[in-house]
């Protein structure tokens, strides 16, 4: 029998007041484990999209079910709730708050579920070390490069193991080089078997970190690379810049704990 | 192009854009200006009537009355020309006079005994448009003949016009008609009647005396009347002057009442105006990143910098102006009640708030408004546009960070410890809260203080005189019936004055009292005038016999008299006399004097009347005539007070006494006292809780962004809401904890103060009236302040879709 999917999304339409939909009866179910690049050009509803997947965002009919829950019930504190268990999400922005250093950053979202505080800590030396940004750990988000930010955002997003990574344009800041890490970054997560939906501009990012890539148009699918492209570990592994290691500064993402499992 | 035109459409495009901006704006002015209208307005309207009467009638600074015997008229004439006197008038003759009510129109309490009055002989109310003591007739005519008198109606009993008063005192007891009602604004005489006329009455026995009534050229101080006073009588001969009067001490006596009000009205005038200014300049300028930003776009689309600042602050006047004239309406309408329900405790002339007070406070309030939104426009004015912009949009990071990484380390969930570091990272704007959040704290534990020493007054003054149950033996003589006492039966006439039960029937009456069940304790107390040296006027004195100790006012210090000599007295008496406890004052009645040791000052609230009480053996040495108006019982527990009282008037039915239960009464000035706090105290924490508002408006828009963040790592809207208000309840709670003792130390000093204005000292334990329970109880006000003013703010950011936070970005 089939894993049930990680996200199954059914003929979802999203009207804002006196604006065109956004999406337009959109379906679409993602396998755990798979990744998923959903690209497009702006406006075609891909942010919409992963809002609705994240629960921040309610479709106006259509029914979004993430790990078979339905996300599209929740109120705003159950929403909240199951995104903190459930789900990890990077922004092309980073999102870390100025105020808190690096190690708080990436503590938040276990301090708000209640983890413990040695378990927490334990776990956030671990994504830390793993995604090598631990020297940072004191220090403010406002001290480190783009590259090294979304690393930390990245540790933020693992934090509570959740069976859904989500990524808006998490390149869309970033230097080459910088973007080429964060790229490496993304598929050893998805490698290790975390489930990866990434909502990108970036066609090397698509091409190289996505098992499957998704194009909308006016808030439809056009176009779903479904079972095109095998996933395998050469594939996984083509996702790096050389196409052997991945890791940032000073540090390794492969051969190290498994970060990610659940 | 004419900048004008789209001038004005900027600013009411910024108005309706800014709808929250301008309606805390408009909120917070209309409060502040009603406030200060109300605080100003009373303070104001209550001195107006007697400092406009006293103008108007030219009054009087200085009133001496000197002994006839000892000074002759034209050397009295020749004291209009020392030094510091700009105008004489007089000699008038002058008597002493105690009158009874004979006879009259249909109403008048017949044989009643009216209090001892100061009788002037004037052939007219004035002598000329520059004359001293323009004497105004309320109703009637002056007195032109013998046998005619014109009274001043304050404190007799009503519709007097027309009633025939004897003079018992007078040989022959001369019967006089009431032809008019007058009132002298500088106090100089309480009835008047020709000058021949009192002549023809004044007996050897009663002093006969001579009045000058003088304005002085300095007289604003009482230093000034007392060195007027010194000029005018230096070189007469010892004794000639009997008694002086100056403007100054009646001014005092007529806003007695309203006085009390003024040190705590004023207390929280100026505390109701400095909130205002803090939170109405905060208000204003705290949208200063949004003014920056704003007036940087304006001047970049072609404004020059003027007409940017003119922009902005016309944008912030307009709905200031509509606060300020809702304000300035609502101030008077809740003066006028404030004064309609306090006409009692205002005296007969109804005060309002005068158009000044309108006028200075509308146009202060726009002041402030206008300087409070100009001083980041003009910051904003001296950077270029682009500056300006990027200034505007960006707030400045990294502050307080120490802050942050202490409170992550407290035992706290984690969104009240990010709550409690979040005031830190904006110290000024915390600043603005917790001084909100302090003068709301300090109003209400200021407020508390008030309201619990006045319930504590009212308390202890609520009933008459002492004892749950009072024979009534002999009608009051100096006040007429007092309210609240029981009227005489239908079946008992009315016991006149000088009608006094002698010392056998107060023992029976004592004897029947001792047997009825029920009585647990009793004394009897009487009344009578005395004078004292050093004192203008009579001194009333109690006369207790039996342990009176029970019954005892409230004492400010020292003891109760325990034994003949001995003598306690209020503040006023001690003041006048200028005693202290364990000075020995002589009091005088016909010629013959007593020596009494006062040991202790009583609070005493009945500002009419100096006060002395002592036991009875004391006055043995005077002829007082003394007569026992009251005996005082103190009831056994259990006792049924109308059954006692039923009985008790039975077993006293052969007796002329009237048994009623002493019942306690609310006070109608302290009740206005207390709705006035409650008023003032319900503004100033809505100010507080608007500042506080303001604040966490301000500062949850700035933070929108890592709301939006927090959501989407899983922050539920609980949490956010706690971290809100966590962060406004830990700057309330230190406020607080400020406020609440500056409200103490103000209380401290505001209550004395308030009884130097009833001319009275004040017992601790009205002082000392805050617990530590209390005390903490006011600290978590602070903390209700903070927190409500935060609510609708934190509910708001509680609410915001994590979405909508992120797209600011």
């Amino acid at each position: 029998m089939p894993a049930p999917p990680a996200i199954a999304i059914h003929d979802i339409t999203k009207r804002y007041d006196g604006a065109a939909s956004a999406l337009a009866g959109l379906s679409l179910t993602v396998a755990p484990g798979e990744s998923l690049a959903i690209v497009g050009p702006s406006g075609s509803g891909k942010s919409t999209l992963l809002n609705m997947v994240a629960g921040l965002d309610r479709p106006s009919t259509g029914s979004v079910t993430v790990d078979g829950v339905r996300v599209d019930r929740l109120n705003e504190t159950a929403a909240a709730k199951f995104r903190r268990a459930r789900i990890g999400m990077i922004f092309q922005f980073f999102n870390l708050l100025d105020d808190l250093t690096v190690l708080d950053n990436v503590l938040l979202p276990a301090q708000l579920a209640g983890t413990p505080s040695a378990r927490a800590r334990a776990r956030a030396d671990e994504l830390l070390g793993y995604l090598g940004v631990a020297r940072h750990g004191g220090a403010y988000p406002g001290r480190l490069s783009g590259g090294e930010r979304q690393r930390v955002a990245v540790a933020r997003a693992l934090m509570n193991r959740p069976a859904l990574l989500l990524a808006d344009e998490p390149t869309g800041a970033l230097d080459s080089v910088a973007a080429a890490q964060v790229r490496d970054l993304l598929a050893a997560v998805n490698a290790d078997g975390q489930t990866l939906l990434l909502v990108t501009h970036d066609a090397a990012l698509a091409a190289s970190c996505a098992s499957r890539t998704v194009e909308l148009a006016d808030g439809t699918v056009a176009r779903d690379t479904h079972g095109s492209v095998a996933r395998d570990a050469e594939t996984t592994a083509a996702c790096g810049t050389d196409g052997s290691a991945v890791g940032g500064t000073g540090g390794t993402v492969t051969g190290g704990p498994a970060p990610v499992s659940r | 192009m004419n900048p004008a035109g789209p001038l004005a459409r900027v600013v009411l495009a910024g108005v309706g854009r800014r709808r929250a901006q301008a309606s805390v704006v408009a909120l917070t002015t209309l409060l502040a200006v009603t406030a200060s209208v109300l605080a100003l307005g009373l303070i104001a309207g209550s001195r107006a009537p007697f400092d406009r009467a006293f103008a108007a009638q030219h009054g009087a600074h200085l009133t001496v009355q000197f002994d006839a015997t000892k000074v002759t008229a034209a050397r009295l004439a020749a004291t209009g020309s020392a030094a510091p006197v700009a105008q004489a008038a007089g000699p008038f003759p002058v008597a002493e006079l105690r009158p009874r009510i004979v006879g009259g129109p249909p109403g008048l309490p017949v044989g009643l005994g009216l209090p001892s009055l100061t009788v002037v002989g004037r052939n007219q109310p004035d002598s000329g448009p520059d004359s001293i003591d323009q004497v105004a007739v309320i109703e009637g005519r002056w007195a032109t003949n013998r046998g005619e008198i014109v009274l001043d109606p304050d404190s007799l009993p009503p519709s007097l016009l027309g009633a025939r008063l004897q003079l018992p005192d007078l040989p022959g007891a001369p019967v006089l008609t009431v032809v008019g009602l007058a009132h002298s604004a500088g106090g100089s005489a309480r009835a008047w009647v020709a000058p021949d006329a009192l002549a023809a009455f004044v007996s050897r026995d009663v002093p006969a005396g001579l009045q000058m009534l003088y304005r002085l050229t300095a007289a604003g101080t009482e230093n000034a009347i007392d060195s007027g006073r010194a000029a005018i009588s230096a070189g007469m001969p010892a004794g000639a002057v009997t008694g002086t009067r100056s403007y100054l001490d009646v001014r005092a006596g007529a806003l007695v009442r309203t006085a009390v009000f003024t040190p705590f009205v004023a207390a929280f005038g100026v505390l109701g105006l400095a909130m205002s200014v803090l939170i109405v300049g905060t208000v204003v300028a705290g949208g200063v990143g949004a003014t920056i930003w704003r007036t940087g776009v304006l001047r970049s689309l072609g404004l020059t910098p003027a007409q940017a600042a003119g922009a902005h602050v016309a944008q912030v006047l307009v709905p200031a102006t509509g606060g300020v004239g809702l304000g300035i309406l609502c101030g008077n309408l809740l003066a006028m009640v404030v004064f309609d329900g306090s006409a009692a405790a205002y005296g007969a002339v109804a005060p309002s708030v005068p158009l000044w007070v309108d006028a200075a406070v509308g146009a202060g309030a726009l002041a402030l408004v206008a300087v409070a939104a100009l001083l980041p426009a003009l910051h904003a004015g001296r950077r270029s546009p682009v500056d300006a912009m990027r200034l505007g949009r960006v707030p400045r990071p990294g502050r307080g960070r120490w802050a942050g990484r202490l409170a992550a380390r407290l035992p706290l969930p984690r969104p009240l410890s990010l709550g409690l570091a979040h005031p830190f990272a904006r110290p000024a704007r915390s600043g603005v809260l917790a001084v909100a959040v302090g003068f709301g704290a300090l109003g209400v534990s200021f407020a508390v203080g008030l309201a619990t020493t006045l319930d504590s007054i009212a308390a202890d003054n609520s009933r008459d005189e002492a004892g749950e149950v009072v024979v009534s033996t002999h009608v009051r003589v100096a006040h007429g019936p007092k309210s609240g006492a029981a009227a005489p039966g239908p079946a008992q006439a009315p016991v006149a004055a000088g009608e006094v039960a002698d010392a056998g029937d107060a023992a029976d009456v004592a004897k029947v009292i001792a047997a009825q069940p029920g009585t647990a304790r009793f004394f009897t107390s009487a009344h009578a005038e005395v004078y004292a040296l050093g004192i203008v006027g009579p001194v009333t004195v109690t006369a207790h016999t039996g342990d009176s100790s029970w019954g005892a006012r409230p004492m400010i210090s020292g003891d109760w008299f325990r034994g003949p000599g001995e003598a306690v007295a209020d503040t006023r008496f001690l003041d006048e006399t200028g005693a202290g406890i364990g000075d020995t004052v002589t009091v005088t009645d016909h010629g013959v004097s007593v020596a009494l040791r006062i040991v202790g000052e009583v609070f005493d609230l009945d500002d009419d009347t100096v006060d002395l009480a002592t036991d009875e053996t004391s006055l043995r040495g005077l002829d007082l005539g003394l007569a026992v108006d009251s005996f005082n019982i103190d009831l056994r527990p259990g006792t049924d007070l109308v059954r006692y009282v039923d009985t008790l008037q039975d077993a006293l039915a052969s007796h002329p006494a009237v048994v009623r239960a002493n019942l306690e009464e609310g006070s109608e000035v302290i009740a206005v006292m207390d709705a006035l706090i409650a008023s003032l105290t319900l503004l100033l924490v809505v100010v507080a809780g608007l500042g506080v508002l303001n604040t966490v408006v301000l500062d949850t828009r700035e933070r929108v962004h890592d709301l939006g963040v927090v959501k989407a790592v899983g922050m539920t809207p609980r949490q956010v809401l706690a971290m809100v208000l966590t962060s406004a309840g830990g700057i309330g709670v230190c406020a607080a904890a400020m406020g609440v003792p500056a409200g103490v130390a103000l209380h401290h000093r505001v209550v004395p103060l308030m009884g130097t204005a009833a001319r009275t000292g004040m017992p601790r334990a009205y002082i000392d009236v805050y617990g530590p329970v209390a005390a903490a109880l006011l600290v978590l006000g602070g903390l209700l302040i903070a927190v409500l003013g935060a609510l609708v703010p934190a509910g708001w950011a509680a609410g915001t879709r994590a979405t909508t936070a992120l797209r600011a970005e």
